[in-house]
């Protein structure tokens, strides 16, 4: 052990990017909470199960091959990267050096795996930058993905690459000072003994390289760390929990508004008893909530949730029939603009605020957004949008992550129709088909049993 | 069902008929279908004829749940007086919504979509191909309809009932769970889409089409298909042959009918719904 300033700066370096970070998280919690509440306790071994195979196992990210495996190397790198980064915290903390060396052949199995993690890691983000920025996949284009998240995705894939480069030069520049000194250093390094020859041969350069990189690879993560909240990235942590809190009733199930239901039963049985308005604290009656989303707020918190948790990654509007044939819709539109909304509306900034940057761009191509009433809801998604949904839970079905897009678009329908009336005309005539006749054509009831008519033409006549 | 009560009579199961099985001309074809196989198997089934109305999906999915829990209660309540049980339907609309939205509000049924009922009766044997090779030769692709297949998880039924048919038997090149709509659910079915570079039914049929005639050109030039995600391609085939796309649900039979009309298809390719074909194999649409 050898007790320096660099562990007291270590200490304040690691406690302040740790602080930071749960500062923003806490931001992003109360955020998500202004949410309507939704009670989503119980089930909690099917909610479990559920979640160890889509988010810990990865399971909806199978449905396309070749991004799945880049995927699961980055993502198997980066859980056993982190072993790592609890032996560089000990020893930055107490000035030892590899304190997990102990562990003798499992401490070189996992130095060794780590390692070719690493290069792994390397030629995955070569191939996922190259599919985004050359090959241009098409789901990683469209106008919400311009400015800032096109961007937000290539800066992931530099710092991943400076993590790993950062983290051979530390092994590699370790492993030559402990050959030029004679000595044996515990680990297994098939990469970086490849790089030895490439460093200098000289123990005062090697020192400080090894220090260096050492530093660079720590300061790298609590940086990264701390960019999480500000980035799509965020998903590596929100993917856990919005799995859990994913839906699960079968899929064209739409959820009941309870508050309608009172008064429809009210309606047809003058008997019954609406249950009492909820009322404040303070004992008087609370606002009544509107019927549908205009706003983040109208939301249920799960749906908020969802949109932290977004990856970004376009499964769902590549599969979106209403955006395949050239429609303004994109679901993963709309999971973006909620996320933007919150943070215009509540805590916003993170640390900067990148979400907003480029949001013109974003709404270049769609009808004029209406600036007065700058809610979720006409500021962020238009009308046109919402209508062209089919509501086929195409998207539902594509999101790796459990994240529902549709939810959200029928909630700002609900809006539109019964707090607005501004259904377009041919569905209002579709309602009040239904209201006058029974049905959403305008035919008259007493038709209703005509098909049988013909059922044994031959034998009536 | 008003007389079956009245005759103190219990059904074994209620035929819900739904507004397109009722109104729609196309699909009263498979309404009188799927009745024509119920008697033939001697199911002791009814149906509530003019006391039936809206389920109230196409309110719902258009976002007027006022109007939706209205139609609801009304069936519930007409459910409740003759004590149903057992509910089958041709509309995957109508069983969506009974089955999963219905409970919310105090309606709780056994409901079956007519694709699984049809299966079933397969599987007991009631059911065969008595009319023998009807379809032999002939080309079917079956289009899931999302609110069976995504919406419910039924994608084998149909597809265990066409297999009965002997015919050869084809699939698209995004079926079962990555299914593309037919473009009408969501109350799309009632008002003109929003524009595009395209109807959502015509990339559908045009789909249907390239995996009838085998046509692996076209089912590249689809639009928004990852070749990642390609399936086997059929051998190619005469776009003159004859063919058929299978569906089971009332809008999607006439988004693909009218998209089958749009390519000037209408000579040789015909839709069907499941019930019709079975009809047809059974010999019961004489
Ligand atoms: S449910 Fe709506 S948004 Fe989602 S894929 Fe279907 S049409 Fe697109
Ligand atoms: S909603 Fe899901 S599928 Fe769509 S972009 Fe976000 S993570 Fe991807």
């Amino acid at each position: 052990m050898h007790f320096s300033i660099q562990n007291i700066l270590f200490l304040l370096v690691a406690a302040a990017g740790f602080g930071l970070f749960a500062w923003q998280v806490r931001k992003i919690r109360a955020n998500i909470l202004v949410g309507r509440d939704r009670d989503m306790s119980g089930n909690v071994s099917e909610r479990l199960n559920k979640t160890l195979l889509v988010a810990f196992g990865q399971q909806k990210m199978f449905k396309r091959i070749t991004p799945a495996l880049l995927h699961l190397i980055v993502y198997v790198g980066f859980i056993v990267i982190n072993i790592e980064v609890i032996e560089i915290m000990i020893d930055g903390l107490f000035g030892t050096h590899r304190a997990l060396s102990f562990l003798g052949p499992l401490y070189s199995a996992l130095v060794g795996t780590n390692e070719i993690l690493g290069a792994l890691v390397i030629v995955a983000v070569a191939a996922f930058w190259w599919r985004r920025n050359v090959k241009g996949v098409r789901r990683f284009t469209g106008p919400e993905l311009r400015m800032w998240p096109k961007m937000d995705a290539n800066i992931i894939l530099y710092i991943e690459v400076i993590l790993m480069v950062a983290l051979f030069l530390m092994n590699a520049s370790d492993l030559k000072l402990h050959q030029m000194e004679g000595q044996d250093l515990p680990g297994a390094f098939p990469i970086s003994s490849l790089l030895t020859g490439l460093l200098p041969n000289n123990v005062g350069a090697l020192e400080i390289l090894e220090r260096v990189s050492w530093w660079a690879h720590i300061v790298g993560i609590l940086a990264f760390l701390n960019y999480l909240p500000s980035s799509k990235h965020f998903h590596i942590i929100l993917a856990f929990p919005n799995v859990y809190y994913s839906r699960l009733v079968p899929q064209g199930q739409f959820s009941n508004v309870d508050s309608i239901t009172h008064e429809v039963k009210a309606m047809m049985d003058p008997s019954y008893q609406v249950p009492a308005p909820a009322t404040n604290p303070d004992g008087s009656a609370m606002a009544p909530t509107p019927f549908g989303a205009k706003d983040v707020n109208d939301l249920a918190w799960t749906n908020l949730l969802n949109a932290y948790s977004c990856t970004e990654c376009g499964r769902c509007t590549s599969v979106c029939p209403a955006n395949i044939t050239g429609k303004l819709l994109s679901p993963r539109k709309i999971i973006m603009d909620t996320r933007d909304r919150m943070e215009e509306k509540y805590n916003s900034p993170l640390i900067f605020q990148p979400n907003l940057y480029g949001t013109e761009a974003k709404h270049a191509e769609q009808e004029v957004l209406d600036k007065e009433n700058h809610t979720l809801l006409r500021g962020y998604v238009t009308p046109e949008e919402l209508w062209a949904c089919t509501t086929c839970n195409a998207c539902v079905e594509a999101c790796p992550v459990n994240i529902n897009p549709l939810e959200s678009i029928v909630e700002m329908r609900r809006f539109l129709v019964l707090e607005e009336s501004a259904a377009p005309n041919s569905l209002n005539v579709m309602f009040s088909n239904i209201e006058n006749n029974g049905a959403p054509w305008a035919f008259s009831p007493s038709d209703r049993f005509n098909w049988a008519d013909e059922l044994y033409v031959a034998e009536k006549a | 069902m008003s007389n079956l009560a009245a005759a103190g009579e219990e059904p074994e199961i209620l035929f819900w008929v739904g507004c397109a099985g009722a109104f729609d001309d196309r699909y009263k074809r498979v309404t009188r279908a799927f009745v024509r196989i119920l008697e033939h198997v001697g199911v002791k089934y009814a149906v509530l004829g003019m006391e039936e109305t809206c389920t109230g999906d196409p309110a719902k999915r258009a976002g007027n749940e006022f109007l939706f829990q209205m139609q609801a209660m009304q069936n519930i309540t007409t459910f409740e007086g003759y004590g149903i049980k057992k509910i089958v339907t041709a509309c995957p609309h109508c069983f969506n919504t009974i089955k999963n939205e219905y409970p919310a509000l105090g309606g709780n049924y056994e409901v079956i979509h007519h694709s699984t009922f049809l299966q079933q009766l397969i599987n007991e044997g009631r059911v065969g191909v008595a009319g023998g090779g009807e379809f032999k030769g002939q080309r079917i692709t079956f289009h899931d309809s999302c609110y069976l297949g995504r919406a419910n998880n039924i994608y084998e039924a149909p597809r265990d009932v066409l297999a009965v048919l002997d015919a050869d038997l084809v699939e698209m090149k995004r079926s079962k769970a990555n299914g593309l709509c037919c473009g009408a659910g969501g109350a799309q079915m009632w008002k003109e889409p929003e524009p595009g570079k395209k109807d959502i039914n015509v990339e559908r049929t045009e789909e249907a089409l390239a995996a009838l005639d085998g046509n692996a050109a076209a089912l590249h030039n689809l639009l928004g298909v990852e070749s990642g995600n390609a399936g086997a391609t059929p051998a190619p085939r005469n776009a003159q042959q004859g063919s058929i796309i299978a569906v089971s649900c009332p809008f999607c039979m006439t988004m693909m009918s009218d998209g089958v009309k749009n390519k000037e298809r209408e000579n040789n390719v015909q839709v069907f719904d499941l019930a019709e074909l079975i009809a047809t194999a059974e010999g019961l649409n004489a």
